[in-house]
C-alpha cells in the first residue's frame, strides 16, 4: 500500500478545524500578536517582548480584581451547589403537573437577558421605590449598594445567587432522576437512613452533573460581567471591580491594548487553571482503594 | 426464617380500581413454606413483580394481609420485615469497598463492629468474594456485583427469605449457570426461604422445588417442573412451559375417542369419561415431545403433509399439517427426518383433554 492513500482522512476533519480555527485560534492569536506590541495607531507598532505581561502581574489594582473575584466565585460555590442541591432534593419525583410547574418555575431567571437581571436588581434595591430597597429601609436599616461596598456585595451576590442556583438545580434535580428507583428499594431493605441514602447513593451518583454544575458555575461566574457592569459599574470606589470590568476599562476606557491583550491571556490561563484543578479532583472522588 | 402466608392479596396501581381488568394482582391466595425454593415464573407484565414487591413491602396490597408465621407484616415496612431481596441489576454502594457494601445493613442496624467483621468475612467465604473483599465494588464484574447484592441480604441472620427479581439478567450465560449452582448451593446450606422472580422456564425449572406460574394477575398453577410439564392446568402453562409448547387442537368427544377435522383419534377410557362429562369448548392437547412420527403406516396413524423441520441442534422440531391445524413434534437428533408426509401418532397416556382453557381431571 502507497503512503499517500492514508492521508485522505485529513479531508473530513479539514471542516472541523476551518471552523476552530476562525471561532478560537485566529481571535486567540489576534491576543497574543497584541500583547507583546505597543500599538499607537494602523501601522504604528512596536515590538515589546514580555513588557506588557510584567506590567500587568505586578500592577496592584489587578491583584485587588483577582482577590475579589476568587472571593465572589468561591462565595458563589459555597452557596449555590448546597442550595442547589437541596431545592433539587425537595422537588416533586413523579412526572405530572407539579414537576412540570416546578421546574418552568425555577428556570425562569434562567431565561431572562443578563443586562435586563441588572436592571431588575437595581429597581428592586433601590431605597426609595424599590420592593426589597424601600422595604429595609422602612424597617429602619440604611440599605444603599450604591453608597456602601458591603451592600453592593449583598445585593450581587443575592442577584447572582437568584439567576444561577437555578443551573445547578436543574442540573442535579436531572441526576437525581436519573437513579433507578431499585437504588432506593434496595436502602429501605437495607435499613439506610435519608442521610445514608444521600451519602451513599443520591451524592455519588449525581456526581457527573455536579462536575458540570461546578464548572459552569464557576466560569460563568469567574468571567462575570454584564450584571455588575449594570447593577453597580465596579463600585462604589473599587468594591465590586471584578477582573472583566477592570479588563474593559483598561481595553475600551483606556485603549491600552498591549496591556489588556496581556491581561485577556492571564485571565484565561487562570480560568483553565482552575477548571482543571477541579476537574482532576472530582475525577478522582471516591476513587482508588476505600477504606 | 419464616412460612409465608398471603391471604387474600389482590393489588391495583390506580387509586380507585373499579373492574378486575384495573388490578395487576387480581386474586392471590397462598402459603409458602419455610425453606421452600420458589419460582415465580410468567411473562412480562403478568404481576410477578408486584407481588414479590408486596411481600418485600414496598408496596402495600390494595387488598388483603400478607402473614410471616403467625405476624401480619401488612403494615410494616421492608426495613422492618427481616426481607432481602436482589434487583434485577446489581444495586450497590459504588463509593464503598465490598466489606462496606455487605457490612452495611447491620451497620444500619447497629450491630457492633467484631460481630459485623466476622459475620461479612463468613459471607464472603460463602459467596467467594474473599479476594475483593477490599477492592471498591464499582470496578467489578456483573456477576461479583450481583453475588454482593444477594450478601446484603445473607448477612442479616434474622432474614426471612430472600426475594430475587430476575437477579441474573445481565449475567452472560456461561456465569449464569455457575451463579444459579450457588444460589442452589446457598438454599441448601442457609435453609431460607427463596423466592425467585423469572420468565425463564429453564431458570425457573431448574432452580425451584415448586413453580408458581402467573398469568395476568393471576396463579395459574403451582407444580414441581413434572407436574407442570405433564399436567398444566391452563392451557396457557401448556403454552409456557416447554419448547416449542404444548400443541392445542380444536376437539369433540366421539365414541371412543375424539375428532379433530377429518382425524378420529382414540383416548383412554379415563379421559374419554373426562370428556363426556366436561362442558365449554374443547381441545386436545399434548406435548410436541410426546408425538410419534413414523416414516410409515403403523396403528393409529395418521399420515399428514410435513410442512417444515428445524435442526435445533440437540433435537429436531418437525412442524405437521393436521387436519386444517398445524402441530409440531420434537424428535431427536439423530431420527431420520421425514421428507414430505410422515405418519403421526398420539400415545394415549400423554393426551389431555382441556375444556375452555383448563385441563380436564
Amino acid at each position: 500500500m502507497k503512503k499517500w492513500q492514508d492521508n485522505k482522512g485529513w479531508l473530513f476533519i479539514l471542516p472541523v478545524f476551518l471552523i476552530v480555527a476562525f471561532s478560537a485560534i485566529i481571535p486567540l492569536m489576534t491576543v497574543v500578536n497584541y500583547s507583546i506590541q505597543d500599538i499607537f495607531g494602523p501601522g504604528q507598532r512596536i515590538f515589546v517582548g514580555t513588557e506588557w505581561f510584567k506590567e500587568t502581574l505586578t500592577d496592584p489594582r489587578l491583584h485587588e480584581a483577582l482577590w475579589r473575584q476568587l472571593l465572589f466565585s468561591g462565595l458563589v460555590l459555597l452557596i449555590e451547589m448546597p442550595l442547589g442541591i437541596a431545592i433539587a432534593l425537595t422537588m416533586p419525583t413523579k412526572k405530572g403537573l407539579g414537576a412540570s410547574l416546578c421546574l418552568v418555575l425555577v428556570a425562569l431567571p434562567l431565561l431572562i437577558p443578563w443586562n435586563v437581571i441588572g436592571t431588575i436588581w437595581i429597581i428592586f434595591t433601590r431605597p426609595d421605590i424599590g420592593l426589597m430597597g424601600a422595604l429595609i429601609n422602612n424597617m429602619g436599616i440604611s440599605f444603599d449598594h450604591t453608597a456602601s461596598g458591603l451592600h453592593a456585595w449583598i445585593t450581587l451576590m443575592l442577584m447572582e445567587v437568584w439567576h444561577w442556583t437555578p443551573l445547578v438545580i436543574l442540573l442535579a434535580y436531572a441526576g437525581l432522576r436519573s437513579i433507578p428507583e431499585a437504588y432506593y428499594q434496595a436502602a429501605r431493605i437495607d435499613g439506610a437512613s435519608a442521610w445514608a441514602i444521600f451519602k451513599y447513593i443520591q451524592l455519588p451518583k449525581m456526581r457527573g452533573v455536579l462536575t458540570i454544575a461546578l464548572l459552569l458555575r464557576f466560569m460563568d461566574s469567574f468571567l462575570i460581567y454584564a450584571e455588575p457592569f449594570v447593577l453597580t459599574g465596579g463600585g462604589p470606589g473599587n468594591a465590586t471591580t471584578f477582573l472583566s470590568i477592570y479588563l474593559v476599562k483598561i481595553a475600551v476606557g483606556q485603549f491600552d491594548l498591549g496591556p489588556a491583550g496581556a491581561f485577556s491571556l492571564i485571565y484565561f490561563l487562570i480560568v483553565l487553571l482552575f477548571c482543571y484543578l477541579f476537574y482532576q479532583v472530582l475525577l478522582n472522588v471516591g476513587k482508588g482503594e476505600a477504606s | 426464617m419464616a412460612q409465608i402466608c398471603l391471604d387474600e392479596i389482590a393489588h391495583s396501581y390506580l387509586p380507585f380500581p373499579k373492574t378486575d381488568e384495573d388490578y395487576a394482582l387480581k386474586r392471590i391466595h397462598n402459603i409458602w413454606n419455610d425453606g421452600g425454593a420458589y419460582a415465580l415464573l410468567g411473562p412480562s407484565g403478568c404481576g410477578k413483580t408486584t407481588l414479590l414487591n408486596i411481600i418485600s413491602g414496598l408496596l402495600k396490597p390494595s387488598k388483603g394481609r400478607v402473614r410471616f408465621d403467625e405476624t401480619d407484616v401488612t403494615e410494616l415496612p421492608p426495613e422492618k420485615r427481616n426481607i432481602a431481596q436482589v434487583f434485577q441489576f446489581p444495586v450497590l454502594y459504588d463509593t464503598m469497598s465490598v466489606f462496606n457494601n455487605l457490612a452495611f445493613p447491620l451497620k444500619n442496624r447497629g450491630f457492633d463492629k467484631a460481630y459485623i467483621t466476622s459475620r461479612v468475612t463468613e459471607i464472603a467465604k460463602i459467596l467467594e468474594l474473599e479476594t475483593v473483599l477490599h477492592k471498591k465494588a464499582e470496578g467489578l464484574g456483573a456477576d461479583a456485583k450481583q453475588k454482593i447484592s444477594l450478601g446484603r441480604g445473607l448477612v442479616r441472620e434474622d432474614v426471612a427469605a430472600i426475594l430475587f427479581d430476575e437477579p441474573l439478567t445481565v449475567i452472560d450465560p456461561q456465569l449464569k449457570w455457575q451463579l444459579r449452582c450457588k444460589l442452589k448451593e446457598i438454599h441448601e446450606q442457609l435453609k431460607l426461604t427463596l423466592i425467585y422472580v423469572t420468565h425463564d422456564q429453564v431458570e425457573a425449572l431448574t432452580f425451584a422445588d415448586q413453580i408458581i406460574v402467573m398469568y395476568e394477575g393471576w396463579i395459574v398453577q403451582i407444580g414441581t417442573p413434572q407436574e407442570l410439564f405433564e399436567y398444566p392446568d391452563h392451557k396457557f402453562v401448556g403454552y409456557f412451559i416447554g419448547s416449542p409448547g404444548m400443541n392445542f387442537l380444536p376437539c369433540i368427544m366421539e365414541n371412543d375417542g375424539v375428532r379433530v377435522g377429518r382425524f378420529h383419534i382414540p383416548v383412554d377410557e379415563k379421559t374419554a369419561a373426562l370428556g363426556k362429562k366436561a362442558t365449554g369448548r374443547l381441545e386436545l392437547g399434548i406435548r410436541p415431545l410426546y408425538l410419534k412420527i413414523h416414516a410409515r403406516e403403523m396403528a393409529d396413524s395418521f399420515q399428514v403433509p410435513v410442512q417444515s423441520v428445524e435442526d435445533q441442534g440437540s433435537c429436531q422440531v418437525v412442524t405437521l399439517a393436521f387436519s386444517e391445524h398445524r402441530i409440531k413434534a420434537r424428535i431427536a437428533e439423530n431420527d431420520p427426518a421425514p421428507e414430505s408426509m410422515a405418519w403421526v401418532s398420539f400415545p394415549k397416556e400423554w393426551i389431555r383433554l382441556f375444556a375452555d382453557d383448563q385441563l380436564l381431571k
